[in-house]
Parts: C-alpha cells; structure tokens; sequence
C-alpha cells in the first residue's frame, strides 16, 4: 500500500479507497518492470503432459483441476469426456496446450488469453466470448453468437455456425468453415470473419468497422454492409490463413467477397485512427 | 429462460422408455427453469379409447383450506356424473396425485363438447385427450414430477418436455407447459421464448372459439396449430405460417400421434441443438440433455433462424 501510495495516480488524488477484504481490483503502475502477467496465470512447460477423466466432475471441478495442474507446471492438458458441459476451458491467461476429446456447451474456452485449445467435438452458444490471444480450433460445428465480443486471436470452427456469429467482435479473426446464420458480424468494430460457405440474413448488420469475407451466398446484408473490393493482399492473407488450419473454401479463394462497413458515423470518422481505438 | 426437449424413435413400435429418457434430459435442463416441469408422452396408440389427463385442483390448493380434500373428491363426482350422462364409457381410471386423474375412456360424442362440459366444473381442467398422447405436468423438477408421476416406466414413441422459469404467468399447473392443442386429440406444445403480439392474437382466435386455460402466451402457440389444423392444414405448414404469425423471440416444438416438429423465430434468438438419426432425433435447449442419452460424442446442429423441420415415427 505505501508503494501504491506513492504512485502518480494517487499524486494525482485517484485510488484513495483504502484495499481491504477481498478484491479483483489491482492497479499497475507504468514503473513497474514487469507489468503484463495476469492474477492467475502461470509458467508452464508444454511438454509436461497430464489429463483428465471429466465424466462425473462440475465444470467447476473440471476448470479447477485445469488451474492446479498449469499450477504445477503441465502445459500440455487433454480432457476427456467433458460432456458437452458449460462454462469449461475458461479465464485461462497463458500458454498452454488443452485439448479436449469431446463437445463442450455454452460458454465454453471464454475469456481466455493465450492458449492453444483444440475441441474434437461441437461447442453450443458463445464459444471464445471475449477472447484476448491464442487459438481456439473446433472440429465440429459451433452454436449461435460464437466468438462473441472476441477481442483477439483466432477462432475457428471447421463446420457450421448458428447466428450473430462475432457479434460486437473487436479484433481478432473468426474463421467458419461451413456456414453461419443471421446477424453474423452485427455490431462488428474491429478484426476480420473469414466465412467459408454461406451467410444467413443481415450479414455485418450495424457494422462499425472491420472486414468479412464470404465464400458462398449470402441470404441478405445487414443495414451498413457494403461489398468491398478484394485485393492481393486480401487473397494472400486468406490464403496463408487458411491453410494454417487445413480449411478449403467451396469455390476457391479468388472467388471470395469482401464487405466491410458503410457507415459514416458522425463522431467515430472525424476520429484520428489512435482516438478510434480508444473508443472501440 | 426455460428448456425444451423432444425426442421421437423411429420403427420401434412404442417400446422404448421414453419417461426415464425423457426424464434424464428435462433433469439436464433444470438450471433453465426449476418452477415447473412437464411432459408430452405418446404411449402405444390405441384407436378405440381416449386418455384423458386432468386436473381438479392445483397442486398448491391441496396444502391450504379447511374443505379442499372434500371439494377434490366431490369435484372427481361431478366429473364421472357428467361423462356418464353424456354416455362417454369409463374403461380405467387411476389417480397418481389427489388432484391428478388419468382415465382411459371411451367416447362417440365430440371431443370438444366433452371438454367443455367438464371444464365447466370448478377447478377442473383437462390437460390432454388423445389415443396415445399423455401429458403430466407439475411443480417441481423433472426427477420429483417423473417419480410423483411414475413416469420411469413410461414406454412409448415420442415426446416432448419442458422445464419452466416462470416469467410471464404464474407458478401453478396451468401455467405449465406442455399445452394440448384443445380441441385435437395428440397434440401438444412446448415454447421456450416470450411471444410479443400475444393479446392480440389471442383475442382473434378466441373470437374463432378457442379456449385458453392460461395466461401464458406459450398456450397460443398451441392453440394456433389447432386452429390451423382444424382448417385442414399440415402440421408442418401450419408451423411455417406461425413463424410470421408469431412476433417475438421462441423456439417450440410440436407433437403429434406420429409426428415431432421444431420452430424457431426469424432472429434464432433462443437455443435449438439437434441430433439427428436412423433410429432416433433428439432435440433440447442445450445439447447437455441430449448428452444424458449417449455416453459418447454425438453429431449435433443449431438450426437456423425460420427453420422449421418435421419428423415422423
């Protein structure tokens, strides 16, 4: 406390409140040497190896154990049998490999910096929700509104999707590899959705920013989509992303649209492009 | 938020044990709504006589006032009286609660007029009529409804479930799902959503004839179909239509004597996972119930906004 106290920020008369009892709240201050690891994360070596059998455990036992062993080093991780259970893979804010040998159900892998996470089977609704950094690869197909406010990373699914697929999305990429359903991209601001099938109603519907592309049809765009037009550049940067996770599109890569916003809103284009990723 | 499950085996002739798979998924889904629990069961259809599921009195009136027990025995009177004066035959009857009744009867008059003068009663309500349709519903989670009910042993068909979170109407039985699509025999409904032009079209079908037992805007959807069927209209059809005729965010699921059918609304708004089959479809709110039923990784798809889909037995 006597060091925080000394800290330009209280100088400043902010962060008077005394800290006691329990609290997430902590404040770093620009002098610290390091000031980029979380609460919670850890070192991991991933070439320690250990799994898990999650057939009869909580999804609170089952993000537990995850915790206890990357607390004890493991950074390799592979849990069975899951169960399609909710909320499992989550807050996990560093390196690790977790593999899951199952489906996961709502919620699952959210909010999570820096893992590489493979699910062999189906996740349901908001899968990566609020991602910052890693991968998240599912095999399978995903419920609605997956990728959810996803702020960076990549999230794929190699089958289908349900609707507002990257909805509020803010950075990172949101690859599909069959289709996705209606309102995909609404309120997008920032990052790119790589659509490999077709897109259901309202495709980027209030989008503020940032690019879709879609390989098939598209059943109708959304209130400020409009088709942007494809460069080298875009066709390399699908292709090279692409194959990073073994995706083909139907109709070729040369043969994908682009859309991007249309809207000129009053206040967010007079701003300087370092302004606009403050309000974002 | 309440969950909705349904399930249909295909060429089985009836004996699988739908009660306890039925009961399995619904317990999954207790987290989405823990006021209520209700099933639709399609036993083994028989053509002759009619099962007729009813109520006398909500379960809550039981524990309070000081001449229930005898208003629910002279109410059980009223109703027997009145079947036997319309000629409807009594074949079975069995009681699995105090104010619950099952009856297997036999009737040649139309069903509705039967409904109606029984309802007339007080505090009698009839929850389903079908030759193979029966539908139990009640407080509680599914394992306290499935063993008040004995439903564990329940060999059927098909089914449909839903576990309720009371929002727009209260905690009691007939504010439970699922709904019979009075006046039809083995039809029944289960919604999970809220419907936002309900007084609207509901004052319009009343005037056509319908009744509606509740104040849930879920019953609607049933009474459409009715509505809709009676006009001599398919079930899928008819579910195709509902989606631009309902306003709001839902997801339902409809069954028939031999039919199983799913809506959702133009937004895909509320959760829809289904597994898909040879031998069986399974449909819930979240694929954990349908995982109640299979010990490994199983194929599931949301389905998309509009979609409607129908299955057969």
């Amino acid at each position: 406390m006597e060091k925080l106290k000394n800290e330009k920020s209280h100088e400043m008369g902010l962060h008077k409140e005394a800290l006691k009892g329990r609290t997430q709240q902590r404040f770093f201050s620009a002098e610290e040497g390091e000031n980029l690891t979380y609460f919670n994360s850890f070192d991991v070596d991933t070439s320690k190896k250990a799994s898990i059998d999650a057939k009869n455990m909580t999804p609170r036992e089952i993000n537990t154990k995850i915790r206890e062993l990357m607390q004890q080093g493991f950074g390799d991780i592979t849990i069975d049998n899951p169960m399609s259970r909710h909320g499992v893979g989550v807050g996990i804010l560093n390196r690790l490999n977790l593999t899951f040998n199952d489906s996961l159900g709502y919620f699952g892998c959210g909010l999570i910096d820096g893992p590489n996470i493979h699910i062999k089977g189906r996740v349901g609704w908001s899968c990566g929700e609020n991602m910052m950094a890693g991968t998240v690869v599912i095999e399978k197909n995903a419920g609605s509104t997956f990728g959810a406010a996803i702020r960076g990373g990549d999230l794929v699914c190699k089958g289908s999707v349900g609707a507002r697929t990257g909805i509020d999305q803010k950075g990172g990429t949101i690859i599909v590899g069959g289709d996705t359903g209606a309102f995909s991209g609404f309120m997008m601001q920032r990052g790119r959705m790589i659509i490999c099938g077709n897109a259901g109603l309202n495709l980027g519907d209030s989008m503020y920013d940032g690019t879709i592309y879609v390989g098939g049809e598209i059943e109708g765009l959304g209130v400020d989509c409009v088709q942007g037009e494809m460069t080298d550049l875009d066709i390399y940067y699908l292709s090279s992303k692409l194959d990073l996770y073994g995706i083909k599109t139907p109709n070729g890569i040369e043969k994908m649209n682009k859309y991007v916003s249309g809207k000129q809103l009053w206040n967010y284009d007079k701003l300087e492009p370092s302004e606009k990723k403050l309000v974002l | 938020m309440c969950g909705i499950v349904g399930l249909i085996h295909k060429n089985n002739g009836g004996s699988e044990n739908v009660g306890s798979q039925m009961t399995s998924m619904l317990q999954a889904l207790k987290h989405r709504g823990p006021d209520s629990t209700g099933y639709a069961m399609y036993g083994k259809s028989n053509n002759n006589n009619y099962i007729m599921r009813f109520k006398v009195a909500e379960s809550e009136d039981v524990k309070g006032g000081y001449d229930i027990h005898t208003k629910i025995s002279k109410r059980i009177d009223e109703v027997d009286s009145r079947l036997k004066s319309l000629g409807v035959k009594i074949i079975s009857k069995d009681n699995p609660t105090e104010y619950s009744l099952r009856y297997e009867v036999s009737i040649s008059k139309d069903i509705k007029n039967v409904v109606d003068y029984l309802e007339d009663i007080e505090g009698v309500e009839i929850l389903s009529v079908g030759h193979s349709l029966e539908l139990i519903k009640d407080l509680g989670d599914a394992n306290v409804v499935s063993n008040q009910y004995k439903l564990d042993g329940f060999k059927g068909t098909h089914g449909i479930g839903h576990t309720r979170m009371a929002t727009e109407s209260d905690v009691d039985i007939s504010s439970a799902h699922p709904y019979w699509a009075y006046p039809f025999s083995d039809i029944s409904v289960v919604h999970n959503g809220q419907l936002t032009n309900y007084w609207t079209n509901r004052r319009d079908l009343e005037r056509r004839g319908h009744r509606f037992s509740s104040k849930c805007d879920s019953e609607l959807i049933a009474v459409y179909i009715a509505d809709k069927m009676n006009q001599g209209v398919d079930l899928e059809t008819a579910m195709k239509d509902s989606v631009k005729y309902l306003d709001g965010v839902f997801t339902y699921i409809v069954a028939t004597k031999d039919q199983l059918g799913m809506a959702k609304d133009v937004m895909a708004a509320k959760p829809m996972v289904v597994y898909e089959s040879e031998d069986m479809i399974a449909l819930a709110s979240e694929e954990v119930a349908i995982r109640t039923l299979f010990d490994s990784q199983i194929d599931t798809f949301d389905p998309y906004h509009g979609e409607v889909r129908v299955w057969k037995n």
